[in-house]
């Protein structure tokens, strides 16, 4: 493949129909293939808007976007980016197409048209990863509400995409399964899948390479995440994570040195009475 | 005055090959006035035992009752009782139905009669509650933002003056200060007498603002108590999907130390106990 950006927005704005502001503006973002992105704002800033606009579901009604170099208002090439950008949301009844959690993870790699032994291996490995493996048979909407997330992130990982772009997709999961999620995602990453993951739980951001915060539609920070963590954090109204907290109060107190890492077995191995 | 679910039982599909057993032999009660939280991993049974606190689904055994009366499934006094269950779904945004997210919100205030500047106070106070501007009352619930739906749909809720409050992980896709605004509302909603049920992943919440915990784990009540009883229970029995937040985790490490410390100490109680252990360490 090329060796460009995976995503490169260009001045890029969109309005929805009817709206008196632009819900997205002024955004020249690029991200490099293998990439984490975390991509924070509080609720109304534009972070959704950006994520459809990078899988082409909408068009920048002003400036443009381009995914591996293809250009997201070409209709013809909807099909090939999307092949290579999965987007899940939050919302798992939006993506359920398929009434049997098993047809419904391989609902997507069947539209690729794809060899019926692929087809299998990538449904069994999703499954595995996301832990469905003995729901395989089950309904699709019997499950429970995590449940249904679970199935909607299988679906996404079928596509064995190039990039994954996860919009609020783990808000339902119960901590171990956000927690292997991570780590599933970890494993991706290292092998070269570029994620945007647009997410308010801050321990959940921990693991990314850089963060870009959106504001008003527009990019208001991009950068490194521990200067994120250390400048940035509390001034655009995020809440800090617990450990971060312990850790500051913990070096104020003077019962751990500074340079302590923010994790509950760093901060107790440290800790000096 | 409280809810009461003793000994219940569901299976969906029951009698049928697809039979799943989600709740075996569940009891739980909240008085008014108090926050009960049930947390457990996915699938467990939580929105399943929300649904029965607002008498949408029927147990294949056990009972429910409101206020000291049993409430029978399609009597008039379920009806009644009903009224006072109000009940934030999961996903509550695929429930929208109005135009408009004001007659969203004035639904059940007027399919009970209430009308006029009645109407409109309630709507308001509902909205405000929930956060949402005054501007948004005349927006359509699917042009809003995924965190300004889910204020529209709890205030859609709030709109109804419920007695017992079920939210079924009422916050999640809301931002640091939705959380935080949402949650004192509730916890102020509670202080005047009605009770919250809050069915909840985040942990930190649950410890912080709850009078007891219940934790289910595969349809079967794990432990419940006061956040204390259930933290130390915790970390004396692991329970699949719970991960205990950093400050539990970190007050459990201190007692191996030899600090005496609450496992459901807040930060600055940790540090106050730290503190005081330095200070007798000193002497
Ligand atoms: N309509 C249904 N038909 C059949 N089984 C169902 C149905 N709804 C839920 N279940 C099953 O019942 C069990 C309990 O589900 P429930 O939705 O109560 O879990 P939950 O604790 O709310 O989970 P989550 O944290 O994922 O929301 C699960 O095994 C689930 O798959
Ligand atoms: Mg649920």
């Amino acid at each position: 493949m090329e060796q460009g950006p995976i995503f490169s927005i260009q001045g890029a704005e969109f309005s929805y129909k009817g709206a008196s502001s632009p819900a997205v503006k002024n955004v020249d973002l690029s991200v490099a293939s293998g990439e984490w992105v975390a991509l924070l704002g509080i609720n109304g800033s534009g972070k959704s808007t950006l994520a459809k606009m990078m899988n082409a579901l909408l068009i920048p009604t002003r400036g443009a976007c381009f995914v591996m170099g293809m250009d997201t208002s070409d209709p013809e090439l909807a099909a090939a980016i999307r092949q290579n950008v999965a987007l899940v949301f939050q919302n798992p009844d939006d993506q359920i197409v398929a009434s049997i959690v098993e047809e419904d993870v391989a609902f997507g790699p069947e539209n690729l048209g794809l060899p019926s032994e692929t087809i299998r291996a990538r449904v069994d490995r999703a499954l595995r990863l996301t832990g469905l493996s003995e729901m395989r048979r089950r309904g699709s909407y019997s499950l429970s509400g995590g449940q249904k997330q679970r199935l909607a992130l299988a679906g996404a990982l079928a596509m064995e995409p190039e990039a994954l772009i996860l919009d609020e997709s783990t808000s339902m999961l119960d901590p171990e399964g956000r927690a292997s999620f991570l780590n599933c995602l970890r494993e991706l990453n290292a092998r070269g899948i570029t994620i945007v993951q647009i997410t308010h739980r801050m321990e959940e951001v921990a693991h990314a390479s850089r963060i870009v915060v959106a504001r008003s539609g527009e990019v208001a920070w991009d950068g490194s995440p521990d200067f994120f963590w250390e400048e940035k954090c509390a001034g655009f109204g995020f809440d800090i994570p617990q450990e971060l907290e312990l850790l500051r109060s913990l070096r104020d107190g003077g019962f751990v040195p500074a340079g302590t890492k923010p994790a509950v077995h760093d901060l107790l191995e440290a800790l000096c009475l | 005055m409280s809810i009461k679910a003793v000994n219940i039982k569901y299976i969906y599909n029951e009698g049928t090959p697809a039979a799943v057993t989600a709740l075996d032999g569940i009891s739980l009660e909240a008085e008014r006035g108090e926050w009960v939280s049930v947390v457990g991993h996915t699938g467990s049974g939580k929105s399943t035992l929300a649904q029965h606190l607002n008498l949408l689904l029927t147990p294949s055994s056990g009972t429910v009752s409101i206020d000291g009366a049993r409430v029978a499934p399609g009597s008039r006094e379920a009806r009644d009782a009903r009224r006072k269950v109000g009940l934030v779904f999961q996903y509550p945004e695929s429930q929208f139905f109005a135009e408009t997210v004001r007659e969203e919100i004035a639904f059940a205030p007027s399919n009970w009669g209430v009308g006029g500047a009645a109407l409109d106070a309630c709507v308001a106070e509902a909205a405000s509650s929930a956060g949402l501007s005054p501007s948004m009352l005349g927006s359509n619930p699917f042009s809003l933002s995924g965190g300004e739906r889910r204020r529209a749909a709890i205030a859609s809720v709030l709109s109804m003056k419920p007695d017992y409050l079920v939210l079924d992980e009422p916050t999640a896709g809301l931002d640091a200060s939705g959380v935080r605004g949402l949650t004192a509302t509730f916890k102020d909603l509670c202080s005047k007498g009605m009770a919250v049920i809050h069915v909840t992943h985040d942990m930190e919440i649950a410890m912080s603002m709850s009078d007891r915990i219940a934790v289910l784990e595969r349809g079967v009540l794990a432990v419940s108590g006061t956040p204390e009883r259930v933290a130390e229970y915790l970390s004396e029995r692991p329970v699949k999907g719970l991960v205990m937040p950093p400050s539990v985790r970190f007050a459990q490490g201190l007692r191996e130390k030899g600090v005496r410390v609450p496992l459901a100490s807040r930060v600055s109680g940790i540090i106050e106990a730290l503190e005081e252990a330095r200070s007798r360490r000193g002497r």
